[in-house]
């Protein structure tokens, strides 16, 4: 009877293994990113707040968390990180919320929409995602922007990093997409990925900022509940002595 | 300190509580590894009132303002994401330790007189633990919390007559607003806490009245020591709270290896979509409720008239209210029922999972199918259950098989004229049928379903 009960179990923890299992559609690239190497934060957050944060906000986060983090002082958040100013026109304060100056409406009308939110990106569409997303785009004529996602089809966002990879075109068969460049950037394949990686690292960490110190925190804690429950299973033992 | 005490039994009756329900409560020595998920459950409820309680202090119930203030909670407040974390895992964790704690009084017959009444309120308790987490899941303001509670409050839209305006009225506007939310907030934090609470208190009380089962499922009561006591009791305190201390231990551990190194669950506790703010316009690619509802969901869906669906959820929930007056089988542990009846209980048990899953699925053709088929057989588990009650003759055997394999065949006949896909239809129509030969038929033929003696005290 045992037995069955074990096997029970095992299909039901089976199950959401099954369902892991089963990926999206295309194929993402790996990012392997490294979320405890800061130098390649430090690097993701330089990119980032050069190419991207024109659009893309990070709203739910604060200067001075990403600083106290990435080990950045507040003056080098105001000299390099902090765009915006505040409506008396004084540079945006270190514990403000990362916003962005450009206006929805503007965004909308030159875009079709506005630029998300990046906050929760990473936790929403995973690091792969975004990895392979910057580094999916190609030549497209029928798009507004020029440009093509082979992994987001339709993409409103233009390729931003152009000047760093280079151009990209589709010589893919009739509904299939196939990459190949076709003009050169300023970087190689090879370091544009890794810019690429930085990137996703910074926006990994931007999504769940605790969660290298969650992890290492979660140790101890284990640990501690580990030696807890041993002693609770010695002192169990003493006191049932005489029950059997 | 003496002194103290006696100050207050004269006022309140302190000393007798105590010995009433812990030192001097005796319960069975045998119990096993099923045992720990009640107090394990009392353990989650306090988890989740704590947390609940410091989530309060930061959460916001606007719509406007819910879905950052969760961030707000999950970055800038100190400990938030500990608390949060603590409260999603909570959550399912509560799911997962009634679920087994439920299976268990189906394995040792724990609703049977006289415990009928404590397996009642317990019914009412998970029904209240289910709208509480509902109302909860409303709260991060997702796209998940947004669209799944669109779809749950638009079942009540299929009743009859009635039902447009009652959704109207539970929204508390014609769509789900910050109106909705609101109420949702009031209802997760004040309302059903409150109810849940003091259901757990009756719970206990009644439990506590009669006494607690045990997996042989004989009555301690019945021999008393020398003492006075049963014999075959022991007081719950010390020794059954050291027991449960180590099992909080492990339950523990597992709790918050999920807390610091999966908080998602791989997107079961924390599904993906809530990553985004709710938003009317824009409908996720798969709407599905949590895990824990995904049995029920399948029901609903595996139907395709939508009231008959809503029916036949809330049906297959509804029913456990029954429990005690359908298996009327004396024997209560199924250590002494036959082997077909411990196959029952098993097949269910797998069912209820198998369910669980596909309603996490896209209605695919495949898995439909499986879920109607699973559905039924759900639902002919407490047939079978009362159909072994006691012996049956080989014709009313014979019978009841004829008439249930008959009645749903029948239907498969109109929708194959429908144009179902046949092979499909073939294939499944196997799962309930087999699963009645089993249980309706082989007991005529085999001594599978042989009881056994039941002991008179509890054998170790």
């Amino acid at each position: 009877m045992k037995k069955i009960i074990t096997l029970v179990f095992m299909m039901a923890c089976a199950a959401p293994a099954v369902a892991l299992a089963a990926g999206p559609a295309k194929p993402l690239d790996r990012a392997n990113i490294d979320m405890t190497d800061t130098a390649s934060l430090q690097r993701g957050a330089e990119y980032f707040f050069q190419y991207c944060i024109g659009c893309h906000s990070i709203q739910y986060k604060r200067y001075n968390r990403m600083g106290n983090d990435l080990g950045l002082s507040e003056d080098q958040l105001r000299e390099r990180f902090i765009h915006t100013r505040d409506a008396a026109g004084d540079q945006t304060g270190v514990g403000e919320l990362i916003k962005i100056a450009m206006k929805p409406d503007d965004a909308e009308s030159w875009f079709g929409q506005p630029a998300p939110d990046l906050s929760l990106t990473a936790r929403l569409r995973g690091p792969d995602w975004i990895y392979t997303v910057l580094r999916s785009f190609y030549l497209d004529d029928s798009r507004p922007m020029g440009v093509n996602n082979a992994i987001f089809e339709a993409m409103s966002m233009p390729h931003v990093l152009w000047e760093l990879q280079g151009w990209q075109a589709n010589v893919g068969e009739e509904g299939h997409i196939k990459l190949e460049k076709v003009a050169e950037g300023k970087l190689t394949t090879e370091e544009y990925n890794e810019v690429v990686r930085d990137i996703t690292n910074f926006l990994t960490y931007a999504a769940d900022p605790v969660k290298v110190e969650r992890h290492e925190l979660g140790k101890w804690v284990l640990l501690f509940l580990a030696f807890f429950t041993f002693v609770a299973y010695l002192l169990k033992k003493e006191y049932w002595r005489d029950v059997h | 300190m003496r002194a103290l005490v006696d100050w207050i039994d004269a006022r309140y009756p302190l000393t007798k509580t105590w010995n009433e329900h812990l030192a001097e409560y005796y319960a069975p020595k045998n119990f096993n590894f099923w045992y720990y998920f009640g107090s394990l459950a009392v353990l989650v409820l306090v988890i989740q009132l704590v947390s609940g309680i410091f989530l309060t202090m930061f959460y916001k119930p606007d719509a406007q303002l819910a879905f950052a203030s969760v961030e707000y909670i999950m970055r800038d407040v100190e400990w938030g994401w500990f608390i949060r974390y603590m409260h999603t895992t909570g959550a399912s964790a509560f799911f997962i330790v009634v679920y087994l704690h439920m299976f268990r009084a189906l394995l040792y017959g724990s609703y049977k007189r006289p415990r009928e009444l404590i397996w009642i309120i317990g019914v009412a308790i998970y029904l209240v633990l289910m709208a509480e987490a509902f109302a909860g899941y409303m709260l991060p303001w997702g796209q998940m919390s947004y669209w799944g509670a669109q779809v749950i409050v638009n079942l009540f839209n299929t009743i009859p007559v009635v039902g447009g305006d009652l959704v109207t009225w539970i929204r508390g506007d014609f769509l789900i607003s910050d109106a909705t939310l609101n109420r949702f907030f009031a209802l997760h934090v004040v309302a059903l806490p409150l109810v849940l609470v003091m259901l757990v208190f009756v719970h206990i009380v009644a439990l506590h009245a009669v006494g607690s089962n045990n997996p042989d499922g004989v009555e301690i009561k019945k021999f008393t020591g020398s003492n006075g006591h049963p014999a075959d009791g022991i007081p719950f305190h010390p020794y059954y709270t050291v027991k449960d201390l180590f099992g909080f231990g492990v339950f523990l551990i597992l709790f918050f290896a999920v807390v610091f190194f999966a908080p998602e669950a791989g997107g079961y506790f924390i599904e993906k979509a809530n990553f985004q703010m709710a938003n009317p316009m824009v409908t996720p690619d798969q709407i599905h409720p949590v895990w824990y509802f995904g049995t029920f969901y399948t029901v609903l869906r595996a139907v395709p008239d939508p009231f008959l669906g809503v029916l036949l959820m809330f049906g297959a929930v509804l029913i456990l209210f029954f429990l005690p007056w359908i298996d009327r089988n004396p024997i209560k542990s199924w250590r002494y029922r036959g082997t077909i009846h411990k196959f029952n209980i098993v097949f269910f048990g797998l069912t209820f999972v198998v369910l669980g899953y596909l309603g996490l699925k896209p209605v695919e053709p495949f898995y439909a199918e499986l879920g109607l088929r699973l559905t039924a057989v759900y639902l002919l588990f407490f047939f079978v259950l009362w159909f072994h009650s006691k012996p049956r003759s080989s014709l009313f055997s014979w019978l009841s098989f004829l008439v249930l394999v008959g009645g749903y065949t029948y239907w498969d006949y109109l929708r194959l004229e429908a144009g179902v896909d046949q092979t499909l239809l073939v294939a499944m129509w196997f799962i309930p049928t087999v699963y009645l030969v089993i249980c309706l038929l082989l007991p005529l033929y085999t001594q599978l379903n042989e009881e056994k003696p039941v002991p008179a005290r509890v054998t170790s």
